[in-house]
């Protein structure tokens, strides 16, 4: 093994490239400023779910009227509050549905019966969209009971879990954290192999018995830990300027962005070893880019897109990685409700780092 | 390395073949190079000099035949071929932001080398090629003679059996010249075969044997009175420019 030599070889060259380290720490905090300050859209067919304590007539139309809106689609039906609770942390709902064991009574007494709206507030976008949908809901369940009575028959009382500020920063930072540390990571490494390639460094190294694992992790190792630097970064950042917490574990976030970091890492050095040319390694991480910031949940919520759309979200390991951010940091969650996302980055990192050790060939040709 | 015949052949090459797409790069190429021996490859650019050198080293995949190196088959074992022979490249093929010692004590961990062992062969290979003073020196820096040099250090960090130099004295000035021809007698004194291409003719001649390479086919092999007979010319470098011109001849 020679990957002690090769690690110092990179860590040697990386200090005196002092305009990369530059931008892997500059580059974060600028996009972090300027994304944090923007952005915002129109939601549909949320994931809800209904905790019918009344289970009548009344209680039943309140809930197809909902479904009306457009903006929900009911997905399933919780026995209590536990269960609700469960399914908004978990993800599996971004909205909930309460109405209580009196509503049909109060009704038919005259009086104003109130349901509950639960919204996941940590993707403000799909919660502004929840907010006003249930709203609408409420008030044409009340017209149609009453017309014109004051105050109305029924009331939609709306609650934002987890960002009742509803502040969009504190969605959008753990989403930039995820957007940067993809697109950093990809890019350095897609032109790691193909710049010694280029410089022709490659052809005097490869001659030598070094092994091809060696030659990968020494690539890939420092790049994992300036991730890290870059991570907590924005993440100090982000708590400065945005007030973005952190309600869960850091050693859940680290770990997850362990197997995160090292997916891209294996991925831009995949790229590096199918590329020709620097040009055609930095367009291929642009590409890759892309989708990235379109379909994997950062900016508009997946629950909203096109089948084929989520499909390649599905493939891409940001989206993982965005849920597993965004419920660390907003929702506090911790790994019994994150396994799948991390067993899922850890494939990717395990698949596309071996992809790449086996792709890489010790020939010029 | 069992038999004598391996051991006394450094490089054995039957009927190799590489061929880019279209372009015939070597043809059927037949070789023997004796251990200990300085053997010059010759030809004009694009004569499959450097294709066949890359063969040899591994890094190219022949299209067809076979070639061992030091008793190991290049296609088989091309792993055991690295760890026994150096390799100079055309090109400056080291590290301009790392500084020659930085280079040379990577080049030594690749091979191995750890602790003092490492840190006594760079600061002898310093000594031995006057590098010393530019230790601290970024390669990027240097010129085309000192790169060489530095070069050449970093190939025979490990004590190869054999060396591929591919003009390894293209650019450099005459005075750095002659010292990287004193280092490579050297090297031969001490038992290392070395297969060394060049357009010098100056160099050419100083080779025990030699072999001309023409469009990617071997005419001529021999000492350089033999392949003088053979061509029946009074210098190498009549024989040279009587090829080049057989070789636009032919384009035509």
């Amino acid at each position: 093994m020679s990957l002690l030599p090769m690690l110092w070889k990179e860590v040697v060259q990386l200090r005196r490239d002092r305009f990369t380290l530059a931008m892997m720490v500059g580059i974060p905090a600028i996009q972090l400023v300027l994304f944090g300050y923007a952005i915002r859209t129109e939601v549909r067919h949320l994931p809800t779910v209904v905790l019918d304590q009344s289970g009548t007539p009344e209680s039943r139309a309140l809930v197809s009227t909902l479904r009306n809106t457009g903006n929900f689609e009911i997905t399933g039906w919780v026995s209590n509050r536990a269960e609700l609770a469960d399914r908004i942390a978990g993800g599996d709902a971004s909205a909930a549905l309460v109405i209580p064991r009196d509503y049909m009574r109060d009704i038919k007494r005259g009086r104003t019966a109130s349901a509950q709206m639960i919204v996941d507030a940590a993707d403000p976008m799909a919660s502004s969209a929840a907010m006003s949908g249930a709203a609408r809901a409420g008030a044409a369940r009340a017209a149609a009971l009453a017309p014109g009575s004051r105050p109305a028959l029924v009331e939609m009382r709306v609650r934002p879990w987890y960002n009742p500020g509803m502040r969009d920063a504190v969605y959008i930072v753990p989403g930039i954290i995820g957007v940067l540390l993809s697109l950093t990571m990809v890019l350095i490494t897609s032109i790691a192999i193909v710049r010694e390639r280029e410089r022709g460094t490659l052809e005097q190294l490869i001659v030598t018995p070094i092994d091809k694992t060696s030659l990968i992790l020494g690539k890939l190792v420092p790049f994992l830990v300036i991730g890290f630097v870059q991570m907590s970064v924005i993440l100090v950042l982000g708590w400065v300027l945005f007030d973005v917490p952190v309600r869960g574990s850091l050693a859940v976030l680290y770990l997850l962005a362990f197997a995160f970091i090292v997916a891209n890492l294996g991925l831009g050095l995949l790229m590096s070893t199918l590329v020709r040319s620097q040009l055609q390694a930095m367009q291929l991480g642009f590409l890759f880019l892309l989708p990235n910031i379109l379909l994997s949940g950062f900016m508009f919520p997946r629950q909203a897109m096109p089948e084929v759309a989520q499909w390649i979200g599905a493939a891409l390991p940001l989206t993982y990685f965005l849920t597993g951010l965004r419920g660390v940091l907003l929702k506090g969650i911790g790994l019994e409700q994150l396994w799948a996302e991390g067993m899922i980055l850890t494939a990717f990192a395990v698949v596309l780092v071996s992809a790449s050790v086996v792709r890489f060939s010790k020939t010029i040709e | 390395m069992t038999d004598n015949a391996v051991a006394w052949e450094a490089v054995n090459v039957r009927g190799l073949r590489k061929v880019f797409g279209p372009r015939v790069a070597v043809e059927n190429l037949d070789l023997s190079i004796r251990t200990g021996e300085v053997f010059g490859l010759l030809g004009p650019n694009g004569s499959g000099k450097t294709t066949t050198i890359r063969m040899l080293c591994g890094l190219m995949t022949p299209t067809a035949g076979s070639a061992s190196v030091v008793g190991f088959d290049v296609i088989a074992s091309p792993e055991q071929v690295r760890r026994r022979i150096g390799y100079m490249s055309q090109r400056f093929g080291l590290y301009d932001d790392l500084t020659v010692a930085e280079n040379m004590r990577f080049y030594a961990s690749v091979y191995g080398l750890r602790g003092d062992a490492r840190r006594r062969r760079v600061e002898e290979q310093l000594a031995e090629l006057g590098l010393e003073e530019r230790a601290g020196q970024l390669a990027g820096t240097m010129s085309g003679g000192w790169k060489q040099r530095l070069a050449l250090a970093c190939a025979t960090t490990h004590r190869p059996a054999m060396l591929f130099l591919d003009e390894p004295t293209a650019g450099v000035d005459p005075a750095s010249r002659r010292l990287l021809w004193q280092w490579i007698y050297n090297l031969a004194k001490q038992g290392t075969t070395i297969l060394v291409t060049t357009h010098y003719m100056d160099e050419a001649e100083r080779c025990e044997r030699l072999a001309f390479l023409s469009r990617g086919h071997l005419i001529a092999v021999g000492t350089v009175k033999e392949v003088l007979t053979h061509f029946n010319q009074p210098t190498i470098e009549d024989v040279f420019i009587e090829l080049q011109r057989r070789d636009e001849g032919a384009i035509v």
